[in-house]
């Protein structure tokens, strides 16, 4: 009997203990959940953030690009409209001059490094002649170190280049058929990732294909180092070095994204020398690659009228800047056409479109005879693979035996008449734009990319057929930053590839590059360059970039100020000085045309709200994030001077055709009236030179441009405080 | 004034929803519901997310339409279906994983929990969570100061 108490008790107690046991282990599954709920929403909130963070920067970015080209756009308005006598046109018709083209013998002359001395003193490495792998590597090795070309042996490399380049055809043909190739997207002067690239995946050379896909320069700082490596390379190897011109390889498009400042700041004697030459070579650069017949690798992308006979064609030289058609003089006729219309009708669908159905791929690509001709140097029989007409072959054969017959060509064209080669030199240019400057859309059709302002946007059904029509797989292209450095759209048919990594800011997107071998499927290598990011928490990491990219929006409403409070008074009749947030968000929206969900970025930009209205006075009181750093009483100057602040130097840069970084009271003087007209605003002469006394000019008369624009430069005053 | 409020929330969830609308024609990829409906300060469960898309992927097309999404998500969020997690809670739950009330936890600890019970945490998910949360010096994870760091206003 007790013994069964007892049992009884123990049975009790086990039973007890089991609950426990079960209650406890509930309890942990319910605060397991918890937990997870809560973690997944905050991981999602950070997702929303970087999110946003990335449309703010992309937003930025291609309104800027498209400032670029409607500046370009207004310098050729000019021309077309100012009599050849005016100021106005000599101040900008050397940017027009595309006969920079001269004669080869003049071009020789000018890459003429002999008389620049190497003095003693000089730390940096030695290059001899031809260039070699070790060579390279010791180029690679000195940039990594943080050293500097001197002038004499870069000038030499670039005249080694140029001489290489003239007789590269306009589409590199390469195979993956017994070894992998390598593919690499935008490198936009970030050393830091090509170096990694090297680091990771070995250099360049014969057993080791490379093809650089463009935008080697701009915006980062060691677009020069980038350059002379990526050219080294392909001295030694022209068989397995491949570089595709993008659309920052344009002596235009550097004026504003830093390329020719960074130029001009490393080499203050030569610097001018060699960015003529430069542009030289940019426009001997080829314009795509096609691996075994199957994989088209072009800088942009392509439109529904690319055709790659003509592409395959084209004097791609003459093309100095893509930036505008050779001649528009047919325009000037018609001295009422507004600059958008124009704008509307070199680019748009219906206008000038020649629709040339290339009898077949196999026209301008060799047959599948596997063994394709190794290029060589001094074999000018390059372009026989290309079946071309007698006449261009022998036209090709003239110019390269040194006897340039498009000089004269061009001379003709500079006549106001309308003439045939006029239209195809249209044609040309426009296949050479959409090849460089165009994205690919969710959507069908191809529409004029107004949002970069150059190039289109093509559908997925233009990728169908333009890939079927040419009986191609797959187009690798770049032009766009992804977060993760690469991305498939159009069906897995057309892939981007972008490779400068903590392009926006630290820690914004990864780089990539891709592999490739006989199968031609892609593989993907990414990889972060700095140091920094990798030791970010995510969190710390999104809101890094988050706070860098509200910086920049906010400085974007800075200058917007005063239409934004002129767009908040319409819906605030009274005066109260508040606005509902339903108004706030469509205004701004409408001022700053970005196309950014305001709602959601509302409490990071506005401080408090009071029952859904907006304090705008108070709001625009707050962005004011910069302090003048000059006295200047007029204050509708200094805003149109932070609106306009990266158009304004791209007019000093253009001005200041010597390159010195000076120019004159007078030209100071031109460029603020150019500047006034195409903003159609009066600004008037008083005013400047207010603007102009109120810098201290140290009376030689003549003004130092990047002390002046880094005086008006925007500076967040809450990040220094 | 209800009509006031419908329009309003409409508005809050369009613009979120846009935010992944990277077509522009008012879809989304199923994979980024989950993140659209935590962004609008909603906290459920898998299992809700599940029903939820359920509810709105009616051809399994792998998109999500805003026309079907925004009248359910109306309902969400007029009816509070998913509120915020109150920090006192969440505070509770942490002390039920810290079994010695160290007042933090290991990361072997929550590990076990998280990739174990409730709804699991991929690898993938775990690690981030531990580079995210995980004190920079000593690798643990002080709960109560990260309760208060990252739950911040449902308002956002």
């Amino acid at each position: 009997m007790n013994v069964l108490v007892v049992k009884e008790e123990d049975y009790l107690s086990m039973v007890m203990a089991e609950c426990y046991l079960l209650l406890s282990r509930f309890a942990a599954i319910r605060a397991a959940l918890l937990i997870q709920r809560w973690y997944r929403q905050y991981v999602a909130r950070l997702e929303m953030r970087r999110r946003c963070t990335w449309n703010i920067f992309q937003s930025i970015e291609y309104a800027g690009e498209q400032d670029q080209i409607k500046l370009y756009n207004f310098f050729g308005f000019l021309m077309d409209h100012f009599t050849p006598a005016s100021s106005e046109r000599n101040l900008i018709s050397h940017i027009f001059r595309k006969n920079e083209i001269c004669r080869d013998t003049e071009w020789e002359r000018y890459f003429c490094y002999k008389s620049i001395e190497v003095t003693d003193s000089y730390t940096g490495p030695h290059l001899t002649f031809p260039m070699t792998f070790c060579g390279v590597s010791k180029l690679v090795e000195a940039f990594k170190h943080k050293q500097q070309l001197h002038a004499r042996y870069v000038l030499q490399l670039l005249g080694e280049t140029w001489r290489l380049l003239r007789i590269l055809p306009n589409i590199s043909q390469v195979t993956a058929c017994n070894k992998q190739i390598t593919i690499c997207g935008d490198l936009h002067g970030h050393l830091e990732d090509l170096l990694l690239i090297f680091y990771k995946n070995g250099l360049p050379s014969s057993e080791k294909p490379y093809v650089f896909n463009g935008d080697f320069v701009d915006r980062g700082k060691n677009s020069v180092e980038i350059l002379l490596i990526l050219f080294g390379f392909l001295l030694v190897y022209p068989n397995d070095v491949h570089l595709n011109r993008g659309n920052h390889e344009d002596h235009i498009v550097n004026l504003r994204y830093g390329f020719t400042k960074e130029v001009l700041g490393k080499y203050r004697v030569h610097g001018k020398k060699i960015l003529k030459l430069l542009q030289n070579i940019f426009s001997w650069l080829p314009l795509a690659t096609v691996i075994d017949n199957k994989v088209l690798i072009v800088h942009g992308g392509i439109s529904d009228t690319t055709d790659l006979d003509t592409i395959a064609r084209v004097d791609r030289h003459k093309y100095v800047s893509a930036l505008r058609p050779p001649k528009l003089t047919h325009d000037a006729v018609n001295g009422s056409k507004t600059m958008n219309n124009r704008n509307r009708e070199t680019r748009g669908p219906v206008d000038g479109r020649r629709r040339v159905c290339s009898l077949s791929y196999q026209s301008w690509a060799p047959d599948h005879s596997h063994d394709l001709p190794r290029r060589s140097l001094h074999n000018a029989s390059v372009s026989s693979q290309l079946k071309w007409s007698v006449e261009e072959e022998l036209k090709r054969r003239r110019r390269l035996a040194g006897f340039d017959q498009s000089y004269g060509e061009l001379k003709k064209s500079d006549s106001d008449s309308f003439t045939e080669s006029e239209t195809t030199e249209t044609d040309e240019w426009k296949q050479i734009v959409d090849v460089l400057w165009s994205d690919p859309m969710p959507q069908n059709g191809c529409i004029p990319n107004e949002v970069r302002g150059g190039g289109c946007y093509w559908g997925p059904d233009v990728t169908e057929e333009v890939l079927g029509r040419n009986n191609l797989q797959l187009l690798i292209r770049s032009h766009e930053c992804k977060q993760d450095g690469y991305e498939f759209c159009h069906n897995r048919r057309v892939l981007t590839i972008f490779s400068a990594s903590n392009y926006y800011e630290v820690g914004s997107n990864r780089g990539a590059y891709i592999r490739m071998g006989p199968d031609l499927v892609p593989h993907f290598i990414q990889y972060q360059a700095s140091t920094t990011c990798r030791e970010l928490t995510l969190r710390q990491s999104v809101g890094w970039t988050e706070s860098s990219a509200l910086r920049a929006l906010k400085e974007q409403l800075f200058v917007h100020k005063s239409d934004l409070i002129s767009a908040f008074q319409e819906f605030d009749p009274n005066n109260k000085g508040v606005i509902s947030l339903r108004h706030w968000a469509s205004t701004t929206e409408r001022v700053l045309n970005l196309g950014l969900p305001w709602r959601v970025l509302r409490p990071q930009l506005v401080s408090s709200t009071q029952c859904g209205m907006v304090d705008y006075q108070q709001w625009i009181r707050e962005l004011s994030i910069t302090e003048p750093k000059l006295e200047i009483s007029d204050n509708s100057i200094l805003e149109t001077m932070y609106k306009n602040h990266a158009n304004l130097e791209t007019i000093f840069r253009i001005i200041d055709t010597d390159h010195s970084g000076l120019i004159s009271f007078k030209e100071f003087h031109q460029t603020w009236e150019l500047l006034s007209s195409h903003l159609k605003t009066e600004i008037s002469a008083k005013a400047i030179t207010d603007l102009a006394q109120s810098i201290d000019f140290n009376k030689d008369g003549s003004i130092d441009i990047n002390e002046f624009m880094e005086a008006f430069r925007l500076v967040d005053i809450s990040a220094h405080t | 004034m209800a009509e006031a409020v419908v329009s309003d929330v409409h508005k809050k969830i369009r613009a979120v929803f846009e935010a992944f609308d990277n077509e522009s024609n008012n879809t989304v990829d199923v994979r980024e519901i989950g993140t659209i409906i935590y962004s609008l300060g909603c906290f459920p469960t898998q299992a809700d997310l599940h029903d939820l898309i359920a509810e709105v992927e009616k051809d399994h097309t792998g998109y999500i339409y805003l026309d079907n999404f925004l009248p359910v998500m109306t309902k969400v969020l007029l009816e509070h279906k998913f509120p915020p997690i109150p920090e006192d809670l969440l505070l509770q739950a942490f002390e039920v994983l810290d079994k010695e009330k160290k007042g933090y936890l290991e990361p072997e600890e929550l590990t076990k929990y998280m990739t174990q019970e409730g709804e699991l945490f991929s690898q993938e998910e775990m690690d981030e969570m531990l580079t995210a949360l995980a004190d920079r010096d000593n690798n643990v994870l002080y709960y109560k100061d990260l309760i208060s760091q990252l739950t911040i206003d449902p308002d956002m």
